[in-house]
C-alpha cells in the first residue's frame, strides 16, 4: 500500500464524545415524538407570521450548504481536473452524504402533513413553477447520487471488488449528476426567497439570490474542507494537511471574490446600500455578515494564512459563519411578516432537535472514519 | 490566474452584474380570468357588525374561537377570534387613532377592514405550492385549497403577500385554512355567505368587471351625496342600501396591486392604515420567481446541456487520473510531485 491509501482510522468506537453525541441525539428523538403526537406547535415556536423556523433554515438551508463539500471538491477535481485534491474527495463526499441525508430526514418532521409527502414525486400533482418542488426533487436525487458516489468505500471495506469494478465504469455519469444537482438546488434555495417580495428587506431581496446562494454554497463547501481537516487532525491525532489546504484556499479566494462582487454590485445598482446604515437589527446583521465575509477572505489572502493551520482554521470558521448568517438573514432576520406583531425565536426543544441532528452527523462521521476507508492514510 | 487578471475579471463582473439585472428575468403577468368573479369591500359602508364573520363560520362549518382569557362571560358560544386562523377565514379588524371620534378619519378616527383571501390574479400561494394543493380556477379565478394533496410545507403561508393562509400548529394533523369564496355555495347557485348577510352592501359579490365599474361610480360621486348601494350580489333584485357617499381615497385597491386581485377595496383612510401593502409592484411576485426559474430551466435545455458538458469533462478527467483517484482504486495513490513538495514546505 502506498503512503496515501485510504484506511479506517480504527480505535475505540465508544468514547466520551460518542456518548455525549448519542445522548443529544436521544433527546432530539424524544422531543420529536412530542411533535408527532401534539403537533408542530408543541415543540416549536412556529406561527403563521414565521411559518419556517430553524428546522428549515438551519437543518435544511444551512445543513445542505455545509453538505456542499462533496459538490465543491468534485467540481474542482473532476470538472476543473485538479487531481491533487484526490486525498480529500472521500471525506468531502462523506460530509455531503451526512449533510444531505439528515436534511432529507429533517424535512419529514418539519412537513405538517408528512404522510402526503410522496405527492412531491407524483407527476400529476407536480407543480414545476414551484421553486420548492424543484428543490425537493433535486435534493432527493442528490441524496441518491451521494450514496452511489460513496458506495466504493463500502464495497472496498467489504471486499466486493467485482461490484466496485462495475460501478467504476458508470461512475462518471453519477459524478456529473453530483455536480449538476447541487448547482440547481443550491441556487434555488436563493430563488425560493424571491416570491416573498417586499416581505424581505432590500438588503437581501434580489433577482441575484440564485447566483449568491450558489457561490456562497461553494464557498461554504470549500471552507468546510480545511475546517474538517483541522478538527480531524486534532480529534483523531492525524497529520495536518496544511500544504494541500493552502492551495485550496486560493480557490476559496476566487469564489469568495465572485460572491462579494455580485453581492455589492447588485446592492449598489439597486441603491439598497443605504439600508445598511439604518442602525436597526437588520442593518447591523447585514454589516456583521459582510464583515465576516470580507474578514475571512482577507485572512486567507494574507500570505501566511496559506501556511499556518491555525490561520486557515480561523478563516474557514469565519467564512462558514458568514455563510450561515447570510442564510439566516435572508430567510429570517431580513424577513418581515404581514400585519401585526409576530415573533419568532426558536424554542429550547426546537433548538435541541437541531443540535440532535448535527450530533447525529458528527456521530456518523466518527463511526464511518473509524470503520471505513475514508481518510487518506499518512505514512 | 495572475492577481492582476483576477482583479480585472472581478471588476468586470461587478460592472456586468447590474446590467444583467436590468434585463429583468420576468415572465408575463397573468391576465384576469375570462369569467372572473370576486368581491368589492367598501370600508366606508362597513359598520363592523361582524355578521359576515358568523355567517362565514356557519357556511364553512367552522368552530367558534374564544380568547383564552375570555373569562366567565365568554364561556358560551361567542366567537372572538383575534386574527385569521385555520378556523377563521374572515375577520373584521379596526384601525383606531386617538379619541376615535369619527369614522373613516385618520386623526382621532377609526375605520374597519375585512381580511380574507383576495383571490389574486397572479397568486403567490399557487405558484409556491409544490404539489398543486393551491389551485386557481381557470374560468372564475377563485383560489381554492385541497387538503388531501397538501404536504403541510407552509410555503403558501410564507409567500402570500397578504398573510392569508393559516396552518394549525397545535394539531398533529394540522391543515391549511383560508377563504375559498364559498365555492360550495356558488356551486348550488348561492353567493358567498358574508355578502349574503351584509346589511349595508359593504361586502358585495359579483363579476369583477361589474364590481370595478361600481367602484368607479362610487369614486366619481361627490362625498356626501346620497347613493343607492346594491347589496348581496351586484345586479340582483334585493332592495338597495341608501346612504351618503363616503370620502374615498381616490383609488380602488386591487385594481393593479401585485398584478390585481379579485377581491377589491374602497376606503376612507389610506390603505396601508388598513394593513394592505401599498408599496408594491404592479405585477405579482410570481412573475419574478417564475421568470427566474423559466429562464434558468427553459425546457430543461440549460440543465441538459450543462449535464452533457459535465459528463464529458468528468469522463475525460477521470480517465486521465483514474490511477490516482480514491473513488476508483483500492490500492490508494501516490501523492503527485506538487503535493509532496508542498508537504515538505509546511
Ligand atoms: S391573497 Fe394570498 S392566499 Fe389568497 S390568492 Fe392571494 S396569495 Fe393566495
Ligand atoms: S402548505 Fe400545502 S397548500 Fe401550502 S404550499 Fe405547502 S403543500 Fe401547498
Ligand atoms: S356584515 Fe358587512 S357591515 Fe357587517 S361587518 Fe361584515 S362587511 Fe361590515
Amino acid at each position: 500500500m502506498s503512503a496515501h491509501a485510504h484506511a479506517p482510522v480504527g480505535g475505540r468506537l465508544v468514547t466520551v464524545p460518542f456518548l455525549v453525541l448519542a445522548f443529544l441525539a436521544a433527546i432530539a428523538l424524544a422531543l420529536l415524538a412530542g411533535r408527532f403526537v401534539y403537533g408542530l406547535g408543541a415543540v416549536t415556536n412556529l406561527n403563521d407570521g414565521y411559518p419556517w423556523g430553524i428546522w428549515v433554515i438551519i437543518d435544511i438551508v444551512i445543513g445542505t450548504a455545509f453538505g456542499c463539500a462533496g459538490y465543491a471538491v468534485s467540481l474542482i477535481v473532476y470538472i476543473l481536473n485538479r487531481g491533487e485534491y484526490h486525498p480529500i474527495v472521500r471525506s468531502a463526499v462523506m460530509a455531503s452524504l451526512f449533510g444531505y441525508t439528515l436534511a432529507g430526514i429533517a424535512v419529514m418532521f418539519d412537513l405538517g402533513r408528512y404522510w402526503n409527502f410522496y405527492n412531491l414525486f407524483l407527476p400529476w400533482y407536480a407543480q414545476p413553477n414551484s421553486v420548492m418542488w424543484e428543490i425537493a426533487l433535486c435534493v432527493a436525487g442528490y441524496i441518491t447520487v451521494l450514496w452511489i458516489e460513496f458506495a466504493p468505500t463500502f464495497l472496498e471495506r467489504f471486499g466486493l471488488h467485482n461490484a466496485r469494478e462495475k460501478l467504476s465504469r458508470v461512475l462518471f455519469i453519477i459524478i456529473a449528476l453530483g455536480v449538476l444537482l447541487p448547482t440547481m438546488h443550491q441556487s434555488s434555495l436563493g430563488s425560493a426567497i424571491v416570491i416573498l417580495g417586499h416581505k424581505v428587506s432590500p438588503l437581501w431581496q434580489t433577482q441575484f439570490l440564485p447566483l449568491l446562494y450558489l457561490s456562497s454554497a461553494i464557498l461554504m463547501g470549500l471552507a468546510l474542507v480545511p475546517f474538517e481537516s483541522v478538527l480531524a487532525a486534532l480529534g483523531l491525532r492525524r497529520q495536518l494537511e496544511t500544504g494541500l489546504m493552502g492551495r485550496l484556499n486560493r480557490v476559496i479566494l476566487v469564489v469568495g471574490a465572485i460572491f462579494l462582487a455580485v453581492r455589492f454590485g447588485d446592492l449598489l445598482f439597486r441603491g439598497a446600500l443605504g439600508h445598511a446604515l439604518a442602525g436597526d437589527l437588520r442593518a447591523n446583521m447585514f454589516l456583521l455578515e459582510s464583515a465576516l465575509f470580507i474578514g475571512g477572505l482577507a485572512l486567507l489572502a494574507r500570505q501566511q494564512a496559506q501556511r499556518s493551520a491555525r490561520a486557515q482554521f480561523i478563516a474557514a470558521v469565519t467564512l462558514l459563519t458568514a455563510g450561515i448568517l447570510f442564510r439566516i438573514n435572508s430567510y429570517l432576520v431580513g424577513y418581515e411578516p404581514v400585519n401585526g406583531t409576530w415573533h419568532y425565536f426558536p424554542s429550547v426543544p426546537e433548538m435541541l432537535v437541531t443540535v440532535g441532528v448535527f450530533s447525529i452527523e458528527i456521530l456518523l462521521y466518527l463511526v464511518f472514519v473509524k470503520k471505513l476507508p475514508v481518510l487518506a492514510k499518512h505514512a | 490566474m495572475k492577481r492582476r487578471d483576477f482583479l480585472k475579471a472581478t471588476a468586470a463582473l461587478a460592472a456586468a452584474a447590474p446590467a444583467a439585472g436590468q434585463a429583468a428575468l420576468m415572465r408575463e403577468p397573468k391576465p384576469m380570468p375570462p369569467q372572473a368573479i370576486g368581491m368589492l369591500y367598501d370600508s366606508t359602508l362597513c359598520i363592523g357588525c361582524k355578521a359576515c364573520m358568523s355567517a362565514c363560520k356557519e357556511a364553512n362549518d367552522l368552530p367558534p374561537e374564544r380568547l383564552p382569557e375570555g373569562g366567565e362571560w365568554n364561556t358560551g358560544t361567542w366567537d372572538t377570534p383575534l386574527d385569521l386562523s385555520p378556523t377563521t377565514y374572515n375577520i373584521i379588524k379596526a384601525y383606531v387613532n386617538g379619541t376615535r371620534a369619527e369614522k373613516d378619519r385618520v386623526e382621532d378616527g377609526y375605520a374597519f377592514v375585512k381580511r380574507h383571501c383576495l383571490h389574486c390574479v397572479d397568486p403567490s400561494c399557487v405558484s409556491a405550492c409544490p404539489v398543486s394543493a393551491m389551485h386557481k380556477d381557470p374560468l372564475t379565478g377563485l383560489v381554492s385549497h385541497d387538503p388531501s394533496l397538501c404536504i403541510g410545507c407552509r410555503y403558501c403561508v410564507y409567500s402570500c403577500p397578504f398573510g392569508v393562509p393559516r396552518y394549525n400548529y397545535d394539531d398533529p394533523f394540522g391543515q391549511i385554512g383560508k377563504c375559498q369564496l364559498c365555492s360550495h355555495l356558488l356551486a348550488e347557485g348561492g353567493i358567498p355567505a358574508c355578502c349574503d348577510v351584509c346589511p349595508t352592501g359593504a361586502s358585495l359579490f359579483g363579476p369583477v368587471e361589474q364590481l370595478k365599474a361600481e367602484a368607479q361610480r362610487r369614486l366619481a360621486a361627490a362625498p356626501g351625496t346620497e347613493l343607492e348601494f346594491p347589496r348581496g350580489e351586484i345586479g340582483s333584485d334585493r332592495p338597495t342600501h341608501v346612504a351618503a357617499t363616503g370620502n374615498y381615497q381616490q383609488h380602488l385597491y386591487g385594481d393593479r396591486e401585485l398584478g390585481g386581485t379579485q377581491v377589491m377595496y374602497l376606503a376612507g383612510v389610506p390603505f396601508d392604515k388598513l394593513g394592505l401593502p401599498t408599496d408594491v409592484p404592479d405585477v405579482g411576485y410570481p412573475t419574478l420567481s417564475e421568470g427566474l426559474q423559466h429562464t434558468l430551466y427553459k425546457g430543461m435545455a440549460g440543465p441538459a446541456l450543462l449535464l452533457g458538458g459535465l459528463v464529458f469533462l468528468a469522463r475525460r478527467n477521470i480517465k486521465r487520473n483514474q490511477a490516482d483517484d480514491p473513488l476508483f482504486t483500492d490500492e490508494g495513490m501516490e501523492p503527485d510531485a506538487a503535493a509532496k513538495k508542498e508537504e515538505k514546505d509546511s
